[in-house]
């Protein structure tokens, strides 16, 4: 049988609990047992393989899937995924979704008063290339209100879903605008204590992938957890 | 060098606009050869009321126990056997069609991973469904640490109508909770 490295477990502060109090849906859905830890065999250690036949042309651009332009500020959202180690991840399948320039999702259980936009729907994918890059053409999503406490606002995000090699390395993560507002008032941005984790939630303005005249670069890396050591084994041939 | 992992966050309650275009109830292709199982089951919180809008990945070896390999990557042909990805009703029902896994080795029954991604979960909960009626279960090093009780949240029930149908809940809280890993 194949011996895989297992991944390493998240270093402590940088994952929120599942019971988060300030985030009312957490309330009745986070597990009050402690988690089993669980030793990596092949199960966790593979996945699925994503291939560019899953993809369309207009996947990554999220301005282009309609016949008309949304309305909004373009954007460009790119960056990496690579692993604790430090390398790329490569052909990691990320799939984003978000709400529109008034803050109103595509979604039949979206009840915001905002008007839906017929040339946006809000949703792309991408596989990352050799150096673990990965790029969208998007728009800029507005804020929008919600009912975990009186006068809630969430600032503005999208939402993020990477599937990287394995299983265990499945994230699902939100990117923030830098020089939001309401990120201090957010109980889900604030689900760590650590301040440099938020942080790393939040993207970075861009000014070298900003198209002129056309769109604003953001920048947005995204880490999965890392291989744990390889278990010893014959060298085979040269160094590595 | 050393990086960080990436913070969790929730899908939200809108999660099938990003994900439903990879929706897939049969994680194999018809035809394949396998002994074909249908499941069915109810996502429940703590109070027993069932969570809307809950997307579930799934992900399983084949009839014949074996994983895919990863091939260098970005590969031009995907491979999806053994994966599904499935969204719960408003009531949290969901249903899939697969086939059993192989066997795994000598400590392994077999089995399949389960993610489970909603608001209000701001880490996806991993957790595995194993099969009724498997001597292999016995031997299981997984479900062999777990107290008696708690085992059998991971052991799928026969349904009444049919033996190729399979019944098993995740309870997200509460006394009958599923057992959840740190995966
Ligand atoms: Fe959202």
């Amino acid at each position: 049988m194949s011996k895989t490295a297992g991944f390493r477990r998240p270093m402590v502060g940088t994952q929120p609990d599942y019971l988060s109090p300030g985030y009312g849906s957490s309330r009745l859905r986070s597990p009050t047992r402690p988690l089993v830890l669980l030793l990596h065999r092949e199960s966790e250690t593979t996945g699925p393989l994503f291939g560019a036949d899953l993809l369309g042309p207009s996947d990554s651009d999220l301005t282009g899937q309609h016949a008309g332009e949304p309305l909004g500020a373009r954007i460009l959202v790119s960056g990496r995924v690579l692993d604790e180690n430090a390398r790329p991840v490569v052909g990691a399948l990320v799939e984003l979704w978000q709400a529109n320039s008034a803050g109103r999702y595509a979604h039949a259980g979206d009840s915001h008063e905002a008007p839906l936009d017929p040339n946006f729907t809000g949703c792309g994918r991408v596989l990352t290339d050799e150096r673990g890059g990965y790029r969208f053409t998007t728009i800029r999503p507005g804020e929008y209100p919600w009912r975990n406490h009186y006068n809630a606002w969430r600032p503005a995000h999208i939402h993020f879903s990477v599937f990287g090699p394995a299983f265990a390395t499945r994230l699902v993560t939100q990117m923030y605008f830098p020089g939001d507002p309401l990120l201090p008032w957010d109980p889900i941005f604030n689900c760590v204590p650590d301040e440099k984790a938020r942080a790393r939630l939040v993207a970075q303005f861009d000014w070298e992938c900003t198209l002129p005249g056309r769109a604003m670069g953001y920048r947005f890396d995204i880490v999965l957890r890392g291989r744990e050591a390889t278990p010893l084994q014959p060298a085979a041939g040269g160094r590595s | 060098m050393s990086l960080l992992m990436t913070t969790s966050q929730t899908v939200g309650p809108f999660s099938r606009i990003g994900l439903q275009w990879l929706y897939r109830d049969r994680l194999f292709a018809d035809g394949t050869r396998g002994v074909a199982r249908r499941v069915s089951g109810r996502i429940l919180d703590g109070e027993g009321r069932g969570v809307d809008g809950a997307t579930i990945e799934l992900w399983q070896a084949n009839p014949q126990g074996r994983y895919p390999s990863p091939l260098s990557s970005p590969c031009a042909n995907s491979k999806l056997e053994g994966f599904g990805r499935i969204e719960a009703s408003a009531d949290g029902a969901f249903g899939f069609h697969t086939l059993k896994p192989g066997a795994l080795g000598a400590d392994q029954a077999p089995h399949m991973l389960v993610a489970v991604f909603a608001r209000g979960l701001l880490r996806h909960l991993v957790t595995r469904m194993y099969f009724p009626d498997e001597g292999a279960n016995d031997g299981d090093h997984v479900l062999g640490s777990l107290e008696t009780g708690r085992r059998e949240t991971l052991i799928a029930r026969c349904g009444d109508d049919s033996p190729d149908h399979l019944l098993w809940d995740i309870v997200l809280q509460g006394p009958a909770e599923t057992v959840f890993f740190d995966c």
